[in-house]
Parts: structure tokens; C-alpha cells; sequence
């Protein structure tokens, strides 16, 4: 271990105690990845911020950008080829893409953590869970092996792992997928972070399961008021636990809502289109609607509105003009805090 | 793991019986008449010839001949040899020893070396260190090894006179130079494979997770990439160090050293039937074994793999 | 999380980044046409140096197998030894051996029978790896439990010592040894072919447990047509890679068991038997030994690139 990592034992300077701005602040963020094909533009100038205590669901379909997004923030990205050409990414009001590296390493895992999607790959083979718990508090404490490991257990008990402690020296392998999930979570919880992202924690677990998991990291969240970015393409898995959501598009977040009115009334025609691909009860022997086309390749977005070819509401001004994102209002012009939406007709989407 | 192991110890023997079978049957199609080949021009005395023609079963069929071979082998009796009437067992006990000592210097040189080079192409994938083990590992695997040993043996030991020429009269010395030259290739094969192997490893999603822990490139490296790239290389080790043991037919062979190859070949030459067969036995015991080692082995490395 | 974030995790994998998003029916305003593996492969291959060098010398080498008075006017036969051990000259560019023979032209002719013998194994040790690997993956059960262990045992017996005793018993009428190129062709395929059976087994096993054979088997498909139409086609990369590697391999073998005195002799020329006959004189001079040996090499490093650059070519994983 370096020395740097023992330091990170003495208390972080909290010059930021009084720090009154958002938990996390993303600006203007732009991500490209430059393969054969050419510059593939993951990220296209996507802005969000996630207070303590917050849970923003972060929506969208594979290739929206949404677990680059994620990624960029923790630091986490391959570059080359990944890049970032532009924008900021505020974490108390610090921007963590202009501090050194090893700033930087402090935050990751003590202050922001992340929870991935596939458990079992995400997991070292060939470690134990409690070595792996144990991890965190060696590295960025400096605990000795043998406090690591009670505090591993401390942790998979909290996490309601059964018999945690006869567990603590098994593999990853040797557990079920909700439980391997639980792990993860165990492990992003470990040093009580201010910010947790979640990239699409339950896609890979069963229905029954899904929900156990997300009530734990949903109740964790509120036990330790931590701000959540949960980053997924189920509208079901939002709907419960999230406060608000940015709905994404081809690197750009096209709709931003308080998560109930979002489902009421969509003032976007990609989220009106998600909301009724989504299979009901009270429909039941109607076809069920479905996007048409494709999400765009990246490399080559479209011109104007990148949706514009899917869009069933397209002019010709979608095809020349990227829409903003426009604060949306009721039809009288009141305000509805929270609210935006990148379309140029968002007035026709909402009241019409 | 203990039945595992037994069930393994089975699997092993139809594999011993089957290759000495085929060695045994091989040597026979040799054909020539291997009581002449003793006496060269001169005439075999007939009471000589019935002798040796009971001793050895040779007018017996095939299986029945391996059925006796077989026989004595349980018992630890490896025959004897026709030139010379030495018990094979004797002449294995003598050179197993010289192979063991360039088996060993050629190990530990494509371990040590062999690993490390792999490890820090793999982890800068591109750069200049790994198109420099690149070519290096290409270049030794391209070079047939008697072309490597014959070179090597006069530039370093004749005209530099560094290292002893042949033979096994100046102790470990006497062996490095073999030694180092045994071990090249599969130091070059170790080499790519702990390279791919790391490379392959670095770019997993536990990497992705152990980064997101905020963890040292160190560590992330030290720990946990090396614990994984590792198995894959340990296992081709203990593979490799089966068939080192075995003997090295040509390295031996230019170096003069009187071990388990040079013997096989020697036996092959005059075609002395029983001894070569005796060689061949060793030879497929210890690679029979050593492919067991190997499995148990990575059993112990990754934890995904249970024997039951 | 599918696409972005592949590509970061795996960089440059063409059809990973772009076949996400945009496979398989790119939506109508995509120029580019989807393309297959293959010609995603071939596309990849010619731009690959290491492609463009191995193959280009291969087929130099090849050619000069097939016509080898091309590229040497000098008779490989004439030897005068009056000449022997001269240094390269412009009349000689690779010099004369100990008995005054031309090395150059020795060398170009030699490509024939080293070309020849690592061709015509490899081949004769694919197609017995092919049909047994594949018998074996598909079956399973006992047919690839008794050719499992078939494999074992021929693997058992050492190399050398397989292929010295099977080329001592190539006799003629006299006792004599007559092994040749007929001799180490046998040695080099009946001893050469194992570890490509394995492969093939695997992957066949790999392959048939796939959900798209599932499906074809649902669908009524016959034995053959799933081991032929949908099994080898999945297995054939990996045999082909190691086919291409071992074949260096086998052509620097051949050289050792004319080293060894058992493989082919004069007044054949192959490399193996020009090395042999250099490494007499090697201490006074070293070119006789140079040229073939460097021939060898070369030949074996090309079979080897090229080997390696189909596979990273055929194998989006390992970009």
C-alpha cells in the first residue's frame, strides 16, 4: 500500500462542511470514444445535479449515454479511447475532472460509489466477499486484515446476508445472484458515501429478487441520507423509489421531471412513447405500442433533434434545429418546478 | 478431492498401459533381429541365441511379450537392457538425475524471466517493452533448438569460452548453459501466454469495480489482476516441467550430458529394445503425473473449480 | 448498459461499438451496410501489417517451392570441392558449403521439400483432428471418452522419440532405413494432430451446446447436417489458427529429425539436411549453417503472425 493510502486515514480536510450547493452537480458534460468507425459521441452536454438524500432515476435505452455518464463521474472511464472534451462535474462544488489523480482515488469508493449491473463479473473470482469487503476499510483506512474482516461481516449482516459469518470467506461464486448483488451493495455502502450510483442494479436478477434488493438499497439510502443516481431502463424499477427523473436520448437528457408527473404527463414524445410501450392490465387484447426504428448509431446522430426520425410528432424544423432543453409550463404559463423537456413542441406534448 | 484424485489415479492407468503398448509394439516393428544387432557381423553362438530369445520372450506373440514386460513392471522390474545386460532401472537411477538438473535450471529461468517479461508487456499492451518481448519470444520460438544449442554452445562455450562446452565435469556450471538454452522456448511461450493473459484479465469488469473502489493502480494490478492472469501460466508450468523432466533428446544430445534423452536416443541407435521401452515408461509416468498436478493445481489457483 | 459502455470496455471493437446501437438493420439513413464477421475479419486483416508481411513472405515462399529455378540458376547438385567453404560473392550470394556446393541455390530448392513435408502434414494431422475432435465434441458420452483418451495416449509418447522409432521402422528388404520424405511425412502427422483434436473437441462441445444448434435441433435438423451446417463451421477458427502456428512448427521439426540423422538425407535437399551437413564445419565457418537456419526461422515466424493476426482478427474478444 502507498503512503498516500495510510494518510487517507487522518479525517478529510472538511474545509466543505458549510458547503451549501447540491451533493453532486454535473455540467455540460460531453463524452466521445474514438474507435475505427469514427468519433462515437456517447455524451452530448448532459447537466443534473443529486442532493443528499436524493434519488434521481436516470432514464433511457442502451446507448443513451446514461452508464457513460455514470462512469465519467466516478472516473472510471478507459481513456483513451474514452475523452472528455468539454464540461464539469461538481462534486461539492469541486470539480473532481481537474483534480489529480490521487484526489481524486480518495473520493472513489469513500465518497461516490458504484454499484454494477452484473454482480458475478463485477466480483474478483478468485478473492473472497470478505476479502473483498475488507477491501475498502485496508485501502482507505488502513485497517489491519483481521478488523477488515469483522467489519465485512458487520457489513453482510447489514446487507441481510444469512450467516454472514459462516459466508465471509466464500466466493463469489458460491452465492446466489440476489445475494452476490447484496455483496455489491454491501461494498458501495462500506464507507457510508454521500453518493451511491447504481447502474442498472436489478436488471440481471429475478423479478421477486429485484424487489427485495431494491427495498434494501432504497432503505439504506434513507438510513444514511445519501444522495442516489439510479441509472436504469425499467420504468417499473423508478416509479417506487426514485424523486426524479432525466430521461435520455442519444447522449442528451430529452425530459426532466418530479417522478409522478413524468408518468401523468410526459412532455416528450420519446418518453411518451416509453410510458406506452409499457404493457397494462386495462389494455390487455390491444397491440402494444412500440417505438419505431432504432436508436440512432452514434457516430452518426442525426441532424436537429437526434429522435427526429423516430418521432411521430417530426416537422422540419426537428431535422435542422437541436431543441433545448425548455423549462415546460402549465398551458396558463405557471411554473412547474422541475420540469423540462428538449423538444421543439413540448407544448403540443403535454396539452395537447 | 480425494475421490476426485483416485478416480484420476484410475483414469491414469489405461493411459500408461495404452502408450507403453503402442512404444512396445513400435519397437518391435523396428523390426531387425535384436540378438543379431548385438553381435554386429559376427555370428550369434545358437546357445546364446536360444538363451536371450527365452529371457527376453521373443517368440512369443506381441501381447503376450507386453503381458511379461507388464508383469515385471508392477513389480518395479523395468528389464534389462540388451547391450550390456544392465538393469534399467540402474541405468534410469544414473541419468535421471543429470535431466532433473537442466529440467531445473531451464524451469526456474522461464518462470522467473519468462513471467516477468509477460506481466509487464501485458500491463502496457503496445508500448515499447511489449513489442520488444513480442518479437524477442517470436524470434526464440523461430529458431529451431538444436540450430539455438549448437550456436550458443560454440559462440559462448568454444570462442568465448565462457561456459564449459560439454560434458558434466565442472558441477552446476556444466549445466547452465543447457540449462538456458532448454528453457527458451517455452520461456517464450510462458512469456506470450502471461502477456495475453494479463491483458485479457485487465480489461474484465472486476478491474472496472476495483477501480471504482478507489483502489491503488498497484493494487488493482498486484492483487487483483495478477491472481487471475496467474492461473492460466501456472498451470502451463507445471504442464511444461512434466515434459522437461522427460528428458531433452537434443539438448542433451549436443551437450553430452548423460541423461534421461541422450539415453533414449542411444537406445533408439542401437535399437535396445527394452531400454527404450524402459525410458518411454518413465517418460509417460512423469507426464501422466504431472497433467494430474497440473489439474489439482488449478483447482487450488481459481476456487471456481471443485473436484468432487 | 449495452453499447457506450462496451466501448470503453472494449476498445475498438468495431462491430461491438457500432453493432449495438445500430445492428441489425440499421435504420434507413445509415449509409453503412451491416457487415458479417468475416468481412469485418478480411477488412481488418489487410490493413494489419503483421497480415501483410507474414502472407507476403509466405507467398514468396511458396513460389519458390513451386518453381524454384526462378529464383536460382545455379544447380543445387554441382558441388566442387575446389570451392568448399568460400565466403557470399556475388557469383554465390549465400556462398559454398563444406563440399563446395552453392548454398543459395541449395537453400531456394530446399524450400520445396520443407514447404512440401510442414504443407502436407499439417494437413494430413488437420483432417484426423477434425474428424475425431469433432466425432468425439458432438457424441460425447463413451465414442469421446474412448478418443479422449486415445488422444492421451498418442500424447503420451514424446515427440521425438514417437517420430525417431516410427521412422527406424520405414525399412527396406535389407534392414536398411529408408525413412525419407515418406517416412517423416507419416512421423510429422501421426504425431502431430492432438492438441488440434482437442480444440476442435472442445469448441465442437462449446458449440453444440450454443442456443442457435438448440434451435436447429428443435427444428428437426439431422445429425449431419447440425455437425457439418452449424457445428464446424463455429469450430473451424481455432483449428485453422492452430494449424497455422503448427505448421512452422512442423517445418522446424522436420529440420531436427535430419539433425538427429534419422530424418531426410541426401541427396534430397531439404533445410534440415543442409543445417545438418553445416553444423561439421560450424567452427570454421557459420554461413553454410546462416542461411538455412534463417530460411527456417523466417518460414516459422511467418506462420506464426500470420497465424496470430487471423486469430485477433476472427476473435473480437481478444481486440
Amino acid at each position: 500500500m502507498t503512503t498516500m493510502e495510510k494518510t487517507a486515514n487522518v479525517p478529510a480536510p472538511r474545509s466543505d462542511e458549510d458547503y451549501q450547493g447540491p451533493l453532486l452537480e454535473v455540467r455540460d458534460l460531453h463524452v466521445e470514444f474514438h474507435t475505427r468507425e469514427g468519433v462515437a459521441k456517447a455524451v452530448n452536454g448532459v447537466n443534473y445535479t443529486v442532493d443528499a438524500g436524493e434519488t434521481l432515476a436516470v432514464l433511457g435505452e442502451s446507448g443513451s449515454g446514461k452508464s457513460v455518464t455514470a462512469q465519467a463521474i466516478m472516473g472510471i472511464l478507459d481513456m483513451p479511447p474514452g475523452r472528455i472534451p468539454q464540461g464539469e462535474i461538481l462534486f461539492r462544488g469541486q470539480d473532481m475532472l481537474t483534480m489529480p489523480e490521487n484526489e481524486r482515488r480518495k473520493i472513489r469508493g469513500r465518497k461516490v460509489a458504484m454499484i454494477f449491473q452484473d454482480a458475478l463479473s463485477s466480483l474478483n473470482p478468485v478473492l473472497t466477499v470478505g476479502y473483498q469487503l475488507g477491501e475498502m476499510f485496508r485501502a482507505h483506512l488502513g485497517m489491519s486484515k483481521k478488523d477488515a474482516k469483522l467489519k465485512a461481516i458487520e457489513l453482510m449482516d447489514r446487507v441481510r446476508i444469512p450467516a454472514a459469518k459462516e459466508r465471509v470467506n466464500d466466493y463469489p461464486h458460491q452465492f446466489s445472484g440476489g445475494m452476490r448483488q447484496r455483496i455489491m451493495i454491501a461494498m458501495a455502502l462500506a464507507l457510508e458515501p454521500d453518493l451511491i450510483i447504481a447502474d442498472e442494479p436489478t436488471t440481471a436478477l429475478d423479478v421477486t429478487v429485484q424487489a427485495q434488493v431494491m427495498d434494501l438499497l432504497a432503505e439504506l439510502q434513507r438510513e444514511y441520507n445519501m444522495g442516489l443516481i439510479l441509472i436504469t431502463h425499467d420504468l417499473g424499477v423508478v416509479a417506487d423509489v426514485a424523486d426524479k427523473i432525466a430521461v435520455m436520448y442519444a447522449g442528451r437528457i430529452v425530459e426532466t421531471a418530479p417522478v409522478h408527473e413524468l408518468y401523468s404527463r410526459p412532455s416528450h414524445p420519446y418518453t411518451r412513447g416509453l410510458l406506452d410501450s409499457i404493457p397494462r392490465l386495462d389494455q390487455k387484447g390491444q397491440e402494444l405500442y412500440a417505438i419505431k426504428g432504432l436508436p440512432p448509431n452514434l457516430t452518426r446522430i442525426p441532424a436537429g433533434c437526434a429522435f427526429n426520425p423516430r418521432c411521430p410528432k417530426a416537422q422540419d424544423i426537428c431535422a435542422t434545429d437541436i431543441p433545448l432543453l425548455h423549462p415546460v409550463t402549465e398551458r396558463d404559463g405557471t411554473d412547474l418546478p422541475g420540469r423540462g423537456s428538449a423538444c421543439h413542441f413540448w407544448k403540443e406534448t403535454i396539452h395537447g | 478431492m480425494g475421490r476426485y484424485v483416485a478416480r484420476r489415479l484410475l483414469q491414469m492407468l489405461p493411459v500408461i498401459i495404452g502408450t507403453t503398448f503402442l512404444v512396445f509394439a513400435l519397437v518391435t516393428a523396428m523390426g531387425g533381429d535384436p540378438v543379431q544387432n548385438l553381435y554386429g557381423e559376427r555370428p550369434v553362438p545358437e546357445g546364446i541365441r536360444a538363451a536371450l530369445t527365452a529371457q527376453y520372450h521373443l517368440d512369443d506373440p506381441l501381447p503376450i511379450r507386453y503381458g511379461y514386460y507388464l508383469a515385471g513392471l508392477v513389480q518395479g522390474d523395468f528389464g534389462t537392457s540388451l547391450s550390456g545386460s544392465r538393469p534399467i532401472s540402474e541405468m534410469i537411477a544414473d541419468a535421471w538425475p543429470e535431466t532433473l538438473r537442466i529440467a531445473g535450471i531451464a524451469f526456474a529461468f522461464e518462470m522467473v524471466i519468462g513471467v516477468a517479461a509477460g506481466v509487464m508487456a501485458g500491463m502496457r499492451r503496445g508500448k515499447f517493452l511489449d513489442n520488444l518481448v513480442l518479437l524477442s519470444t517470436l524470434t526464440v520460438i523461430a529458431i529451431p533448438i538444436f540450430v539455438l544449442g549448437q550456436v550458443s554452445q560454440i559462440f559462448l562455450g568454444v570462442k568465448a569460452g565462457i561456459f564449459p562446452v560439454s560434458g558434466t565435469n565442472e558441477g552446476f556450471y556444466s549445466y547452465l548453459l543447457p540449462g538456458l538454452v532448454l528453457g527458451s522456448v517455452s520461456l517464450a511461450y510462458i512469456a506470450r501466454l502471461a502477456r495475453a493473459s494479463v491483458a485479457e484479465n485487465l480489461r474484465m469488469d472486476y478491474v472496472r469495480t476495483a477501480k471504482a473502489k478507489g483502489l491503488s493502480p498497484s493494487r488493482i494490478t498486484g492483487i487483483h489482476v495478477l491472481r487471475n492472469s496467474l492461473i492460466p501460466v501456472v498451470t502451463y508450468l507445471g504442464a511444461d516441467l512434466g515434459s522437461l523432466m522427460g528428458g531433452a533428446i537434443v539438448t542433451e544430445r549436443i551437450f553430452n550430458i548423460p541423461g534421461v534423452g541422450y539415453n533414449l536416443f542411444k537406445a533408439i541407435q542401437i535399437e535396445d529394445g527394452p531400454a527404450l521401452v524402459g525410458f518411454v515408461t518413465l517418460l509417460v509416468v512423469v507426464y501422466v503425473v504431472m497433467a494430474l498436478v497440473v489439474d489439482l493445481l488449478y483447482a487450488v489457483l481459481d476456487p471456481r473449480i471443485r473436484y468432487a | 448498459m449495452r453499447d457506450a459502455t462496451k466501448t470503453s470496455v472494449a476498445p475498438g471493437s468495431a462491430d461491438e461499438a457500432t453493432a449495438e446501437p445500430a445492428a441489425p438493420a440499421a435504420p434507413v439513413r445509415d449509409a453503412a451496410k451491416p457487415r458479417s464477421l468475416l468481412q469485418d475479419a478480411v477488412r481488418d486483416l489487410v490493413r494489419k501489417p503483421l497480415f501483410l508481411v507474414s502472407s507476403g513472405i509466405i507467398l514468396v515462399l511458396v513460389v519458390m517451392a513451386a518453381f524454384p529455378t526462378l529464383f536460382a540458376s545455379a544447380d543445387p547438385q554441382l558441388c566442387e570441392l575446389g570451392r568448399s567453404l568460400q565466403k557470399p560473392s556475388a557469383d554465390a550470394w549465400f556462398g559454398y558449403d563444406a563440399r563446395g556446393c552453392d548454398v543459395y541455390a541449395r537453400t531456394i530448392h530446399g524450400a520445396r521439400t520443407s514447404i512440401t513435408v510442414g504443407v502436407l502434414a499439417t494437413l494430413g494431422s488437420a483432417v484426423i483432428a477434425l474428424l475425431l475432435g469433432l466425432i468425439s465434441g458432438f457424441y460425447g458420452r463413451w465414442i469421446d471418452a474412448v478418443i479422449s483418451r486415445g488422444i492421451d495416449i498418442v500424447m503420451g509418447i514424446p515427440f521425438l522419440v514417437g517420430a525417431i522409432v516410427i521412422l527406424n521402422s520405414f525399412r527396406d528388404e535389407d534392414g536398411f532405413r529408408i525413412g525419407g520424405i515418406w517416412g517423416v511425412l507419416t512421423a510429422l502427422t501421426v504425431l502431430g494432430w492432438m492438441s488440434m483434436a482437442r480444440i476442435m473437441r472442445s469448441t465442437a462441445m462449446q458449440t453444440k451446446q450454443s442456443d442457435y444448434v438448440t434451435a436447429a435441433r428443435s427444428l428437426g435438423a439431422s445429425t449431419g447436417r447440425l455437425m457439418f451446417r452449424h457445428v464446424l463451421p463455429n469450430a473451424l477458427t481455432p483449428l485453422i489458427v492452430l494449424a497455422t502456428i503448427s505448421l512452422g512448427v512442423i517445418i522446424s521439426a522436420e529440420a531436427t529429425l535430419s539433425f538427429l540423422g534419422v530424418g531426410i538425407q541426401e541427396p534430397t535437399i531439404s533445410w534440415g539436411v543442409m543445417i545438418n551437413q553445416s553444423l561439421g564445419r560450424i567452427r570454421e565457418s557459420l554461413h553454410p549453417l546462416l542461411f538455412p537456419a534463417g530460411f527456417v526461422s523466417i518460414t516459422v515466424l511467418a506462420f506464426i503472425m500470420l497465424g496470430d493476426a487471423v486469430r485477433d482478427a476472427l476473435d473480437p474478444k481478444l481486440r
